[in-house]
């Protein structure tokens, strides 16, 4: 009997992690569609970054109630991993509590630990259930949630919330058992919350309670590994991302918007032409601005896999605020979605295959992209550094520079620079009138 | 007023300490030229040796980049580095958040390196120095002011304290709206907004924020940007509050405040 659950437990573990790292792999590859972009200055200050922003999670604290439930799920479900680790060892080894053995008092003293965490998130994943669908939040309301996004959200609370009920109810049957003195269940000390329900446990015969023991931990040990390959499909995976997205943040003024040296050299060249090197015939002209997920860096591309669509830049961005179209949540959704459809291409297709979609217009649409006030407010907000701005400005650079697309007023004030020097129709002789009144 | 262009000042051989940089709006808008002559009047009262570029001085290109015009931004970047440089510019003041973000975060990269400072840091550092002095009896004594903050001077350069330690000196009720500092909502000129109608949705985001600014009882909503000036102004009169609320730049009050 023992030798079929380790042999079953070596399957489930090889199985999952292979999974796994097969989609992360594509999901690896799918961010290096983008464009190169060196993120590699300062490496003091990008560990600085990754501790407070992510493992510290400074930005969530805006919100502080809020804050502390999540850091309790984030922090709980971490830390109850530890108990995961001897569940894997008991599995592949076939022992049973293996640490209980060496541990002694420490032992009981973890797992009580462990128990009033698993309480706590559980507590807090019902609070979040609850003020997800019973509340309605305004942020967790839009319609870019509409369908699969919200589903995903509860899904992730509920499997949580199950997951810890089968730890704890584990935990019961074993109390349990130690408690009738059945044979390999070592007596571990009281367990600090299960071991309230262990008295009623009792009743039931050794067999009952082992059944109900023996299902729990797979289910458990079985159900993380599920959730673990769930994470690449879902908003969930910014567990795992927070952390790069926190360290190849871009160390610039949150103001400063990205060179392009290419224009910068041309404008240069047709001043002064004597700076100019002999053409190149084989320096194939590059697009300016971003159509598709293609054309945008590696880092946007990190940026929409990290997004958990939480919707603080939503919720603080004016233009959405006021009832337009933008959504910068909605940009990174999209972002992501494209880089997906993409990458399931090229799984299908050895390489990628032309859709007859891109990123501007199949997803996001001009009206978005015109409402932007360049704010900056999404990119303060987000708790794990995504820079939903920087892709806005890509695709407008994108409209206006190949397609000539903008508004017929900026159209108007492109033209007034040119030729006035200043957005209005105003001539450049009367610039310093003010000063003769 | 007495002006001088750094032309004038080359000319006779000296240079100023600083450039004042004025801006587009800070030229032709007329409501921003109020703010315009209030910082130069400033300036000329504590006789600080300044200048301005005059009729050379160009659009720095901002509202065309952040359009996604970079072509434009480019041209316009080269001209003013040029001009900035051939006159060896040193310091440059200005009283608009979008020309300092972009002399100072942008044009560097591009060749045009100066100290950049705001008008509101640059006041700060007056009255730090004790040289700003105050009328004892300061119109805005005990007048309830709600600071509205700039997001390119905000968010985008963590200016936050100067403006508002520039209005303590006032002895003023300075009230908070509810987004402020990192929080604070645009106005709804920024991103070249100031150039276009918003798009289609329920309300103006300048009458969001000015709602939010009169909301605190405020009889002065201080800005230090003439665009945010503008949107708040605008956001008043469509509040019908002309009467009650004004919308002025922290120079402005500044300027008539002092001795």
């Amino acid at each position: 009997m023992h030798i079929i659950q380790q042999v079953a437990f070596i399957l489930v573990v090889l199985i999952a992690t292979g999974l796994f790292i097969k989609k992360i792999s594509r999901i690896k590859r799918n961010i290096l569609l983008g464009q190169d972009e060196d993120l590699s200055d300062h490496p003091s200050t990008r560990w600085r970054n990754v501790l407070l922003l992510a493992l510290g999670q400074k930005k969530m604290f805006r919100y502080p109630l809020v804050a502390i439930m999540h850091f309790v799920i984030y922090a709980g479900f971490i830390i109850i991993n530890i108990e995961v680790l001897e569940i894997a060892l008991d599995g592949l080894l076939g022992k049973h509590r293996i640490f209980s053995g060496f541990m002694g008092h420490t032992y009981s003293w973890l797992l009580n630990s462990f128990e009033v965490l698993a309480v706590l998130v559980l507590t807090a994943c019902i609070c979040f259930l609850v003020r997800r669908n019973g509340i309605k939040v305004k942020r967790f309301m839009k319609r870019e949630l509409d369908g699969w996004p919200r589903s995903d959200a509860n899904y992730i609370l509920i499997t949580e919330i199950i997951l810890m009920t089968l730890f704890l109810t584990m935990n019961t049957a074993d109390r349990a058992l130690q408690l009738q003195g059945y044979n390999g269940y070592h007596d571990t000390g009281n367990f600090i919350f299960s071991g309230m329900f262990a008295p009623a446990f009792q009743n039931f015969s050794s067999q009952t309670l082992i059944a109900i023991e023996r299902t729990c931990w797979w289910l458990h040990i079985v159900g993380i590994f599920t959730f673990l390959n769930y994470l690449p499909y879902s908003k969930h995976l910014h567990i795992i991302l927070a952390f790069p997205n926190a360290y190849y943040i871009r160390l610039k003024p949150q103001g400063k918007i990205p060179n392009m040296p290419d224009i910068q050299n041309e404008v240069l060249y047709s001043m002064q032409p004597e700076l100019a090197p002999v053409n190149d015939p084989a320096a194939a002209p590059k697009r300016f601005g971003a159509k598709d997920v293609f054309d945008l860096s590696w880092r946007n591309l990190l940026d929409a896999y990290s997004c958990t669509e939480c919707g603080r830049c939503t919720a603080a961005c004016p233009a959405n605020i006021t009832g337009k179209k933008l959504s910068p949540r909605k940009i990174m959704m999209d972002t992501r979605d494209r880089a997906e459809a993409v990458g399931r291409n090229i799984d299908q297709n050895k390489e990628f295959k032309d859709d007859g979609k891109v990123l501007l217009r199949d997803y996001i649409t001009e009206e978005e992209l015109r409402a932007c006030t360049t704010c900056q407010a999404c990119v303060q907000e987000c708790p794990v550094g995504i820079d939903p701005l920087n892709i806005i400005m890509q695709l407008r650079r994108y409209l206006v520079m190949e397609e000539s697309s903008a508004p017929a007023e900026w159209t108007g004030m492109f033209g007034n620079i040119e030729n006035n020097f200043a957005p209005w129709k105003l001539s450049p002789d009367e610039r310093d009138k003010w000063t003769e009144s | 007023m007495n002006i001088p262009t750094i032309a004038e000042m080359k000319l006779n051989g000296e240079q100023p300490e600083v450039l004042f940089w004025v801006g587009c709006a800070g030229s032709y808008d007329l409501r921003a030229q109020k703010i315009t002559k209030a910082f130069a009047t400033i300036l000329n009262k504590l006789e600080i040796k300044f200048a301005i570029l005059g009729k050379e001085e160009m659009c720095t290109g901002d509202p065309a980049r952040r359009a996604g015009n970079e072509f434009l931004f480019q041209m316009m970047a080269y001209n003013n580095i040029q001009l900035l440089n051939n006159y060896e510019i040193k310091k440059i003041v200005t009283a608009c958040p979008h020309c300092f973000n972009i002399l100072k975060n942008e044009y560097p990269e591009l060749g045009g390196n100066y100290e950049v400072i705001h008008h509101t840091t640059f006041l700060q550092q007056l009255i730090d120095d004790g040289k700003i002095k105050l009328t004892d009896s300061n119109s805005f004594k005990g007048k309830r002011i709600t600071y509205h903050d700039s997001c390119y001077l905000g968010r985008s350069n963590n200016i936050y304290e100067a403006p508002r330690k520039v209005l303590e000196i006032l002895d003023a009720d300075l009230v908070e709206m509810k987004r402020c500092r990192s929080n604070g909502l645009c106005c709804g000129a920024g991103g070249a907004q100031m150039f276009k109608e918003d798009e289609p949705g329920d309300k103006r985001i300048n009458t969001e924020r000015t709602e939010e600014a009169i909301a605190t009882g405020a009889s002065i909503i201080a800005s230090a940007c003439p665009f945010c000036n503008t949107m708040l102004t605008d956001g008043v009169k469509n509040a019908e509050k002309e009467a009650d609320v004004r919308v002025m730049d922290v120079a402005e009050i500044i300027a008539a405040s002092m001795e």
